[in-house]
């Protein structure tokens, strides 16, 4: 293709099928949350079709570059795709990060009587604003008739004797690290170093898997001998989501970069000057990367 | 690329084409718009006389919801995209959109979600009866359980649009022809690169506020209860650092389209082209910092109501620039009042109405007596309706005959707007008054003292739904049997996409074309 011309694709079935996989999930999964026992298998469809169609439209995205139909604006526009799309993640978290900051620093000093507005002390009088909450307003108000209790314990600093076998903080290590060997496997395959990329890239997908263990590890331990679940009030909500919605991402990003190191090692994908697929991936890894460190802040160290 | 369209109903199945996109997003919005407005007329139904008559309390609650989300998500915003597609590559000179796959993906998630939105009026406990702006905890506490489908149908809507807003950045930023420089772009082209911006910051963020009621409602999280040190307040907070900037989403491209169709029946260029960018720009960067001021009556400190206050009286300033310009641009011009020209200048009479009671709206000590009563619905309906409805008509009525390559009828277009016109002033101007005597919104009853004006403004709706009957029939009988429209098209007016035949054809600018 000429540098003159432009890419304009041919007709594709990947749209309305795609469109059908992400209905038939959302319609399942509505239809399952809602105790509807067909719910489980319209989901699985959906989720199969959806998955499906993924699975080819990257696997056409990628033989159309491979038979260099991508002119170098078009590679332009999937840059600028890719870039965007992390922006609007950053602001998906930015929803539930300002939802912590506002519970914390405003919410639930309120709710403690504090402030000029109405005075909340008279609707829930003897709560005392706290952080991490353990004795929700609930329970300040209703003693042991309470229904919606605070953790047992938080998962904040445990000060520094008890630092090296605080989990969050190897997680820290493992995450930043990783984020290193992506940059190395970057680096590597720049220098068109087959070898160095597959190990650095496989290092960083290891590194990945291990903090998903140790975040399942954190959460059996919270919910089995901290009392602290998705139900344990406000910082049950926030920690549950926050880190949730991080794992689910980590998930994600280590997925994406497993399949670089497939493609990579299977099908010798990636050019020192055309790698877009994994710089992609890698960027999605410092974004997910960057979430932790705000996390480990807000979450953990001044949790 | 010197194929046509594909035969038979793939074509639009399967396209690729963004004229074919842009047309399916303006004929659904065009679907949605007759849907949400029998909404209104089952409203306006019910509170043509006081007292009960019509349609139950909760199933009236139903018709607010429906009508405020399906005008909302499906029929104001829908157009805005669809006209983003057939215009924006034409402006630029650009052969289609920057990712034409994802575009198609963008359109065909809609049918899904409004499929699924509306089937909600027929699940058990009926449809969501909370507001459009679903305030916690009447949509999580209080809500019937159709809800669940209502949060997944916002759910993929937010990803058309976001995927939609992507894909008209990287366009706008990437396939510019040579020589078409930022400032050279058309209105149109500049008030959606920012408004997409706003869609791609904020629909996130709506995502995150149905997330949190979805986690509240089915897995007890705390979010939104205060007894587990929630806020419900909180919700309010998230659902309006989405929801202001929204309010722009659904008038910037306004400013756009009226920028485009005030210079060409004046017959001058426009006045202060770049003062309209910056003006546009500032505008979206205060949007996201005056999201409270819809909640003056909710407890904030004096601190918060101040800043709130002042941040939003701001605003008025660039959107000030922006009605200079355009008066400007019509003084000594030579005018002419063809259909897309009535209204547009309807569109900044009418507009600076809402805006002068948004002004009113902003004074917080004001807004108490205002708060959540007609006052408030007159004024966004000002807002709304002759602001992104009538930009809307009158981009359609502008660009349709480069479109189908056919004239509309233009007497039939001035009976439009004159209906429409009268009707819409006839509805809403009355809401004022009804709500200044205290009026609360969302009621099917209310008391004999505002049934005069509010058996006005039902009358007003009956015309204003009327006025689009002619509109649609304009349309169709345009595309069918319309005159033959010249390639320019009206006398002498700017921009690329007057460079090109009548109808457009199914593929332009494949080769970069020259910029003056």
């Amino acid at each position: 293709m000429s540098a003159g011309t432009y890419y304009v694709p041919e007709q594709s079935r990947l749209p309305i099928w795609a469109s059908l996989g992400l209905f038939l999930t959302v319609f399942g999964a509505a239809n399952w949350i809602n105790g509807n026992a067909k719910g489980p298998y319209i989901f699985l469809v959906g989720g199969l079709v959806f998955a499906t169609v993924l699975w080819s439209w990257f696997s056409i995205v990628i033989s159309e570059n491979m038979a260099g139909k991508n002119s170098p604006q078009l590679k332009r526009s999937y840059v600028m795709g890719m870039g965007w799309f992390i922006f609007s993640e950053v602001m998906f978290f930015a929803a539930f990060f300002g939802a912590l900051f506002y519970i914390r620093n405003l919410a639930l000093p309120w709710l403690s009587g504090v402030g000029d507005g109405a005075d909340n002390g008279l609707l829930w009088p003897g709560f005392e604003a706290e952080w991490p909450l353990l004795t929700t307003p609930d329970m300040a108000v209703n003693g042991d008739a309470a229904t919606n209790i605070g953790p047992g314990q938080s998962m904040s600093f445990p000060g520094w004797e008890g630092m090296l076998g605080w989990l969050p903080l190897w997680n820290t290590l493992i995450l930043l690290t990783s984020s290193v060997t992506v940059h190395f496997a970057h680096s590597a395959v720049k220098n068109n170093n087959r070898k160095g990329f597959n190990i650095w890239l496989g290092l960083t997908v290891v590194l990945g898997v291990v903090f998903l263990i140790l975040q399942v590890e954190e959460y059996i331990h919270a919910y089995h001998e901290l009392g602290l679940t998705l139900q344990s009030g406000i910082y049950g909500t926030t920690f549950f989501m926050l880190t949730g919605f991080h794992g689910a991402h980590v998930t994600i990003g280590t997925l994406m970069l497993f399949i670089m190191l497939m493609r990579s090692l299977i099908k010798g994908h990636f050019k020192p000057d055309d790698n877009f697929g994994f710089e992609a991936a890698s960027w999605y890894w410092h974004f997910v990367d960057v979430v932790w460190v705000g996390l480990f802040f807000v979450v953990y160290i001044f949790g | 690329m010197a194929h046509g369209p594909a035969k038979g109903l793939t074509r639009w199945l399967y396209t690729t084409n963004h004229k074919d996109i842009g047309s399916m997003y303006l004929w659904f919005s065009f679907a949605m718009f007759f849907l949400g407005g029998i909404f209104a007329l089952v409203i306006r139904a019910e509170l043509f006389q006081p007292g009960l008559q019509i349609v139950e309390p909760n199933f009236f609650n139903q018709m607010t919801t429906m009508h405020g989300l399906v005008m909302v998500f499906g029929a104001v915003m829908p157009a805005f995209v669809g006209l983003a597609n057939w215009m924006v590559p034409l402006m630029i000179g650009a052969p289609d959109m920057a990712l034409p796959r994802m575009n198609n993906w963008s359109f065909w998630i809609l049918p899904f979600a409004f499929a699924m939105l509306s089937s909600t009026l027929f699940m058990t406990g009926g449809a969501p009866n909370f507001g459009w702006t679903f305030y916690a905890p009447l949509s999580t506490t209080y809500a019937p359980p159709s809800v669940t489908f209502f949060i997944f149908a916002i759910h993929i809507m937010g990803a058309s649009s976001i995927m939609g807003a992507i894909n008209i950045i990287a366009t706008i930023l990437n396939m510019r022809a040579p020589g078409m420089t930022l400032m050279k772009m058309p209105m149109f082209v500049w008030t959606w690169l920012i408004t997409a911006f706003l869609l791609i910051a904020v629909m996130p963020v709506l995502a995150g506020a149905v997330t949190m009621m979805l986690m509240d409602i089915h897995f007890g999280t705390s979010f939104f209860d205060a007894a587990g040190g929630g806020d419900p307040v909180l919700f309010q907070h998230v659902f309006w650092f989405f929801g202001h900037p929204e309010v722009y989403i659904m008038i910037l491209p306004a400013f756009g389209i009226v920028s485009a169709i005030i210079p060409t029946f004046a017959r001058k260029p426009l006045f202060g082209y770049s003062s309209m960018v910056y003006a546009t720009a500032a505008i979206a960067i205060l949007s996201f910092v005056v999201w409270a001021h819809h909640m003056f009556t909710v407890g904030m400190p004096i601190a918060g109501e101040l800043f709130f206050m002042w941040a939003t009286m701001l605003i008025s300033v660039p959107t000030g620039v922006k009605i200079f310009n355009w008066v400007a641009t019509m003084f000594k011009g030579s005018m002419t009042f063809e259909t897309p020209m009535l209204f547009s200048i309807a569109f900044v009479i009418l507009f600076t109405i809402g805006g002068f009671s948004g002004v009113m709206l902003a004074i917080a000590p004001a807004d108490f007596q205002y708060h959540d009563t007609y006052f408030v619905v007159a004024h966004f309906h000002y807002v709304l309706v002759p602001g992104a409805i009538f930009s809307i008509t009158a981009g359609v009525y502008y660009w349709l005959p480069k479109w189908s390559g056919r004239m509309y009828n233009e007497t039939m277009g001035k009976v439009h707007f004159w209906l429409a016109f009268i009707g819409l002033n006839v509805t809403f101007f009355p809401m004022h008054f009804s709500g200044l005597a205290g009026m609360p919104r969302r009621i099917p009853d209310y008391n004999m003292m505002f049934a005069d004006w509010n058996m006005i403004s039902s009358v007003g709706a009956v015309l204003f739904g009327a006025a689009q009957l002619v509109f649609l029939y304009n349309v169709i009988s345009t595309i069918l049997s319309g005159k033959k429209a010249t390639d320019e098209v009206w006398d002498n007016p700017e921009g690329l996409e007057w460079t090109v035949p009548s109808p457009a054809p199914y593929h332009t600018f494949t080769e970069p074309p020259a910029i003056k």
